[in-house]
């Protein structure tokens, strides 16, 4: 499978009065051509750091790629200049954001707002602009695009903005498109319609998604890898699959134990206890130790390498070390896990789980 | 859009009329009468001018024969001048003083503009500090003292520039910096303050996602959308200045409305005194209309609102 993006040991750190914020420390993943690649974690573990780092879009001062690769085709994003970086945002790799009420500009119409990468990454006059803009919104499902592209972003609902927005991000047909969480911000039916869309696109334009979210809930039905991040890591990466039967991480675990569902009863959701790490001075040994109820000795003292689970699947714990106690993820969580796979009927696990 | 302008302008007639009996009634106040030459008139004359010009009138009959005049557009006549039209003498007046606040406003605001963006760019750096430190000078420190100031060093010391009168460009330039420092010290930190709420702005965040060059987030984006909100300060700051050449135009003894608006008040020349003021308050409304109006023009969240209605 081609790999479209390759990033690895990307150090990200925000330079602040109290010290050096070490909001990612060392990650590493891929995105394979046309495939949907999630990244999931509580807020605050680094996930918009790493994707704004993809982008080049830290804010410097205070932010700085400290050190890593982050390889686009022969490219490295993270030694190219801004002039180069510039003529690759937009056109080449994308992004959309969680707020649709603040992500466009109030004094713009949303027209002209598409137009400008038209214009700057396509050499098209206004007027061609102006036609593939009004293609581009009907593309996103937006009704009357011929009235509707003369307009304000306060014209439209939240719904609709975030299809703007989505239209300013594919306007260029771009390799890779980055969503940093685009649909926390919307109510739970415009959240699935967001997502049809997205799925829709990435089956007309074959792009390839990097889809940040800390709802594991909209993992199951957009991606086809998971990378689970915690302060500032990466600590379990697989396929769908592979993270909702077969979890490694007891971080993995919380997440997946913490996740409202359907079928789960409210004594079945179990929140991760505790609060993560303080990335000005991290800890030593496995950042979710003091979280972690199988947290063993060494977690304290080293931090776990990446164990290898299958091709595809590895995960950051030392439980998957052969001298480690072998620990099976707790009761509530095993029958949750079947509950919420992605491919099985939910009644007849059930019923298979409840005689476990 | 038009009913809401409809609206304004009835508001604004009656402003007007609430400040003109105003200040009828605080002129009435003034201590002493209006002819300069008291000493050397008789009792007998000054009878008969106070019956020339209906001052024995009672105060309600004065106001009532004002306002009826004021409406079909006579402010009266001046007292001090041999009956002159007040009216003609705000004509000849409104020169140097419509010229010395135009060119006070322009140069301020392009200034203040300038210096705020340049502040907000270069945020936290020598020309951020520089600029704010401008800027708290230009507002704390009187036009009156920055006049004097000017006068002393720029027309006494080194003689640069002529100390006072109006006889030319070179007339004009301290009297605009007097008067513009404050424009400037205000919209600069104004500016400032915009320019960086735009600049943490996700919409921002957006356009650079598009890979727009950084001049064009600037001058597309940041600049646009920050300047909207310095329309709202105009209003008053149009106003601070109209008053602020009132002082200015005395120290440099410019033959403007100013200089004769404060002339008027020390010889209680009353129908000057409210025939300026009018006049002024006038142009006070004027301009705050306008600045509502322009301020629906430029931001759309605004004026589709005020059209739908
Ligand atoms: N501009 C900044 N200055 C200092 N710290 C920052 C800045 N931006 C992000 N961080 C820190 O980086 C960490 C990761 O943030 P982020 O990537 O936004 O998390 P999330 O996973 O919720 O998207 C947080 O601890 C945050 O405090
Ligand atoms: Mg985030």
């Amino acid at each position: 499978m081609e790999r479209i993006l390759d990033v690895n040991d990307l150090h990200v750190s925000f330079d602040t009065f109290a010290g050096e914020v070490k909001a990612v420390r060392g990650v590493n993943f891929h995105l394979n051509k046309g495939e949907t690649l999630a990244i999931v974690g509580e807020s605050g573990s680094g996930k918009s750091v790493t994707s704004k780092a993809v982008m080049r879009l830290i804010p410097d001062p205070p932010g700085r790629i400290k050190q890593g690769e982050i390889k686009f085709g022969d490219r490295d994003l993270s030694k190219l200049s801004e002039k180069e970086m510039q003529k690759i945002r937009g056109s080449e790799i994308s992004m959309i954001f969680q707020d649709p009420m603040t992500s466009l500009n109030p004094t713009m119409t949303v027209g002209k707002q598409i137009m400008e990468g038209l214009i700057k990454h396509q050499n098209m006059n206004k007027s061609e602009a102006k036609e593939r803009a009004i293609e581009l919104l009907k593309l996103v499902g937006i009704p009357d695009a011929e009235g509707r592209v003369t307009q304000y972003p306060h014209q439209f609902s939240g719904g609709m903005r975030q299809r703007v927005v989505i239209a300013i991000a594919l306007a260029c047909n771009p390799r890779v498109l980055i969503a940093d969480e685009p649909t926390t911000a919307l109510d739970v039916t415009i959240q699935a319609q967001i997502l049809e869309l997205l799925k829709d696109l990435q089956e007309k334009m074959g792009t390839s998604i990097i889809f940040i979210t800390h709802d594991l809930g909209v993992v199951a039905n957009i991606a086809d890898r998971v990378a689970v991040m915690y302060a500032g890591k990466i600590v379990e990466t697989g396929t769908v699959d592979e993270i909702f039967y077969n979890p490694q991480h007891p971080y993995t675990w919380g997440l997946l134990g913490s996740m409202p569902s359907l079928e789960a009863t409210e004594e079945d959701l179990i929140a991760i206890p505790g609060s993560p790490p303080d990335l000005l001075d991290p800890p030593k040994g496995d950042a979710f130790a003091p979280r972690n109820p199988y947290a063993m000795k060494i977690d304290t003292e080293m931090e776990p390498p990446l164990f290898k689970v299958s091709d595809t699947h590895y995960a950051a714990t030392w439980l998957l070390h052969e001298k480690a106690p072998k620990v099976e993820p707790p009761a509530a969580i095993k029958k949750r896990l079947r509950g919420m796979a992605p491919d099985e009927p939910i009644i007849a696990t059930k019923d298979g789980e409840r005689n476990v | 859009m038009g009913r809401y302008i409809g609206g304004r302008v009835v508001s604004m007639v009656i402003t007007f009329l609430i400040i003109a009996s105003l200040t009828f009634f605080l002129m009435k106040l003034l201590p002493g009468t209006p002819f300069n030459n008291q000493e050397k008139l008789s009792d007998a004359q000054i009878v008969q001018l106070n019956e020339k010009y209906g001052l024995n009138d009672p105060v309600a009959v004065q106001y009532f024969t004002y306002m009826t005049n004021l409406f079909k557009g006579d402010l009266g006549v001046s007292f001090q001048q041999d009956g002159r039209q007040v009216s003609t003498i705000i004509g000849e007046r409104i020169g140097p003083s419509a010229y010395l606040g135009f060119q006070s406003l322009v140069v301020g605001t392009i200034l203040g503009l300038v210096l705020g963006i340049v502040a907000a760019l270069r945020h936290n750096s020598i020309w951020d500090y520089g600029t704010m430190v401008v800027a708290v000078l230009g507002i704390s420190i009187p036009s009156f003292v920055i006049a004097g100031l000017m006068q002393y060093w720029f027309g006494v010391k080194w003689q640069l520039l002529p100390v006072a009168y109006w006889d030319g460009f070179a007339y004009t330039i301290m009297p605009t910096i007097a008067i513009a420092s404050i424009v400037v010290a205000t919209i600069a930190r104004f500016m400032r303050t915009e320019m960086l709420e735009v600049l943490g702005q996700d919409y921002i965040v957006t356009a650079k996602a598009k890979g727009l060059s950084s001049t064009a987030v600037v001058i597309r984006h940041t600049i646009r959308n920050a300047s909207i909100p310095i329309i709202t300060i105009m209003g008053p700051l149009v106003v601070g200045l109209m008053t602020g050449t009132l002082v200015i135009e005395r120290i440099f003894v410019i033959p403007g409305l100013g200089e004769k608006f404060v002339n008027s008040i020390l010889t209680n020349d009353f129908p000057i005194i409210m025939g300026t003021t009018l006049f002024f308050s006038f142009l006070f409304i004027l301009v705050i209309l306008l600045v509502d109006i322009l301020y629906g023009i430029v931001d759309p969240r605004i004026r589709l609102a005020g059209g739908k209605e």
